[in-house]
């Protein structure tokens, strides 16, 4: 198992901060939209540095989406910034209409996403919103799985012209990605080289994902460990490749079984090439309130999640 | 494109459109005439007098031009008619209304790339959002031109119109006008008796816009209201026109009622209409 260091802690938000003021300076055409939450998706500096072009919603998100599309329509590079669950599941018929049906160039920026955001509990923990998204067609799906990922992604996405959701969260995270890393949409990243199981993560997962690497290779098994920031488009040869070589797989995210990663993974599998799948994620349940490691825990998204699922699959081969 | 037309010169176009209307929707037997007959006068002075905008070839930007959003996309007729009538496509594409491979769609759309229509609509309540956007990133890049929004009296009843009517008076988006087609008419009854509002303009007004009256379907009177609003823009408020009209004006057995949001006439009733509406240009 490859070394994978951790950096510093940062909430993934902070990178999407980031890489929207880098935009703000290096590309005129971005604009920033904001429903009443720009300290929270850490929107501040690029509100400062632009303020002619961050626009204040209020707390109206389908007029913000509607107003994205309207922006996009004018030459504009719109992104909008709310948590999750108001960036999606409130707001699907303008997404479906004005953004996706209508091609709209809009990046749809979400944070406080899964069970990691926390004590305010399941109103705003939405494990939905991946499965939302991917069924729109001509939607690109990406949950980064660090603060350098975020970033990277922010600054990836305004060079594609298309509708895009990007989605990442609230905590402070291990980051343990490069700095100053290349983005690119829809090519799995390959941390770790294995036969003996495929581990397919995302978002926050990622880390808990090389955990489980860790303590399988102790135990002698080696796992072949990728890292799928974009949901959709799905990087097929990556996972084909994968589990031609292994002959099973684990998927791993913080979001419904119904919709998410899993559910792609395995549709993909059925497709070309059948082989056992077990899938850490939510089973068909709300969050609630609490700490995020211990929503982690009850919800079966931890560290030994991985490990379990791992042996349960191997044992299916 | 922005004419010089004579209000009988314009008053011919609508005849035309209106003949073109409710041919359209009798061939398909689906389509909605009540709405598009009564905002045919709107439509024509707008797209054959008022507005300036280039025909050919369609920038989706419209950067330098006046744009118009259909928010209630269900007359879609209408729309196609009188585009294809101003020359952004060709009249003759109207015969494929709603056809399989058409791209003219039941609702407008984007997606089969039908030059004129910038954002697809058809489930209600989402264009005066879209027009307020294009109306920010014209201020963003100092573009004078204006945009127009039609909505119907019905999807008013839709929540987002509230987000973005208070939106944009609070942002002073000063190169927006919005026109309410008052009908008093929607698919369940008249918008009295199922959402009772008939007080549009005071609800307009403690939002922060101006407003204006308009005879939607005396073609002398859309012109002067609209090049009105045009005056009063660019003055730190937004646009907002009352515009009365007749569902199914100029068809006389369609107007008045509801009866005709979402039917299509038969072929006795389309000689009937056809023979209230004078062959001006030419049909497709």
């Amino acid at each position: 198992m490859v070394k994978i260091e951790i950096l510093d802690q940062k909430d993934t938000r902070s990178g999407f901060g980031a890489g929207l003021l880098e935009l703000g300076r290096t590309n005129p055409n971005v604009v920033a939209l904001c429903a009443d939450l720009t300290g929270s998706l850490k929107m501040d500096a690029f509100k400062k540095e632009f303020p002619e072009r961050f626009i204040q919603t209020g707390i109206a998100e389908a007029n913000m989406i509607g107003m994205a599309a309207g922006l996009a329509t004018g030459g504009k590079i719109p992104f909008t910034g709310t948590f999750a669950n108001f960036s999606t599941g409130r707001v699907y018929d303008q997404i479906r209409q004005s953004v996706a049906y209508s091609g709209k160039n809009v990046k749809i920026c979400a944070s406080h996403a899964g069970v990691t955001l926390g004590e305010d509990g399941a109103t705003h923990q939405i494990l939905e919103d991946i499965g939302l998204m991917k069924m729109l067609p001509g939607m690109v799906v990406i949950n980064p799985c660090d603060y350098n990922q975020t970033k990277a992604a922010t600054i990836a996405i305004a060079n594609y012209d298309g509708p895009v959701y990007l989605r990442f969260g609230r905590p402070k995270w291990p980051v343990f990605t490069a700095p100053d890393q290349k983005f690119e949409i829809g090519k799995a990243w390959h941390i770790n080289s294995g036969n003996a199981v495929s581990i397919f993560c995302t978002g926050h997962l990622v880390w808990k994902a090389i955990k489980a690497g860790e303590i399988l290779a102790e135990m002698g098994i080696e796992a072949d460990i990728i890292n799928i920031h974009t949901i959709k488009p799905l990087d097929k040869e990556a996972v084909l490749a994968s589990v031609a070589k292994t002959g099973c797989a684990v998927t791993a995210e913080e979001h419904q079984m119904n919709g998410g990663l899993g559910d792609s993974i395995c549709q993909l599998l059925a497709l070309n090439n059948p082989k056992p799948v077990e899938m850490v994620a939510v089973n068909d349940s709300f969050g609630e309130s609490g700490t995020p490691d211990e929503l982690l825990v009850k919800y079966g998204l931890d560290t030994v999640n991985i490990v379990d699922a791992v042996k349960r699959v191997m044992a299916r081969k | 494109m922005s004419g010089k037309h004579t209000v009988t010169q314009l008053q011919d176009i609508a005849s035309q459109v209106r003949r073109d209307i409710v041919r359209m929707v009798h061939a398909v037997q689906s389509g909605h005439p009540g709405g598009s007959l009564g905002c045919a006068d709107l439509l024509v002075a707008l797209y054959h007098e008022v507005m300036e905008y280039q025909a050919k070839p369609f920038n989706m930007d419209g950067k330098g031009e006046d744009i118009f959003i259909l928010s209630n996309g269900h007359i879609s007729p209408l729309l196609y008619s009188v585009m294809s009538r101003a020359g952004i496509f060709e009249v003759s594409e109207l015969v494929t209304f709603r056809k399989l491979n058409t791209r003219l769609q039941g609702h407008p759309a984007t997606h089969e790339h039908l030059e004129g229509v910038r954002i697809a609509s058809g489930s209600l309540g989402q264009g005066l959002s879209v027009a307020t956007g294009i109306a920010l990133s014209k201020r963003m890049n100092n573009d004078p031109k204006t945009v127009y929004c039609l909505m119907g009296d019905g999807e008013l009843e839709e929540g987002q119109n509230w987000e973005a009517i208070m939106f944009a008076a609070h942002n002073k988006v000063d190169n927006l006008i919005g026109i309410v087609d008052f009908n008093g008419q929607q698919i369940d009854g008249s918008t009295k008796e199922i959402m009772g509002f008939t007080e549009i303009k005071d609800k307009f007004e403690a939002f922060g816009w101006l407003t204006l009256d308009m005879d939607g379907n005396d073609m002398g009177n859309v012109v002067e209201t609209l090049t009105k609003a045009k005056g009063l823009s660019r003055h730190g408020k937004p646009v907002l026109i009352k515009m009365k009209t007749d569902m199914g004006a100029g068809v006389d057995f369609m107007m008045g009622s509801h009866e005709w949001h979402g039917i299509a006439p038969n072929n006795e009733q389309l000689a009937k209409a056809l023979e209230q509406l004078p062959e001006t240009l030419g049909d497709y």
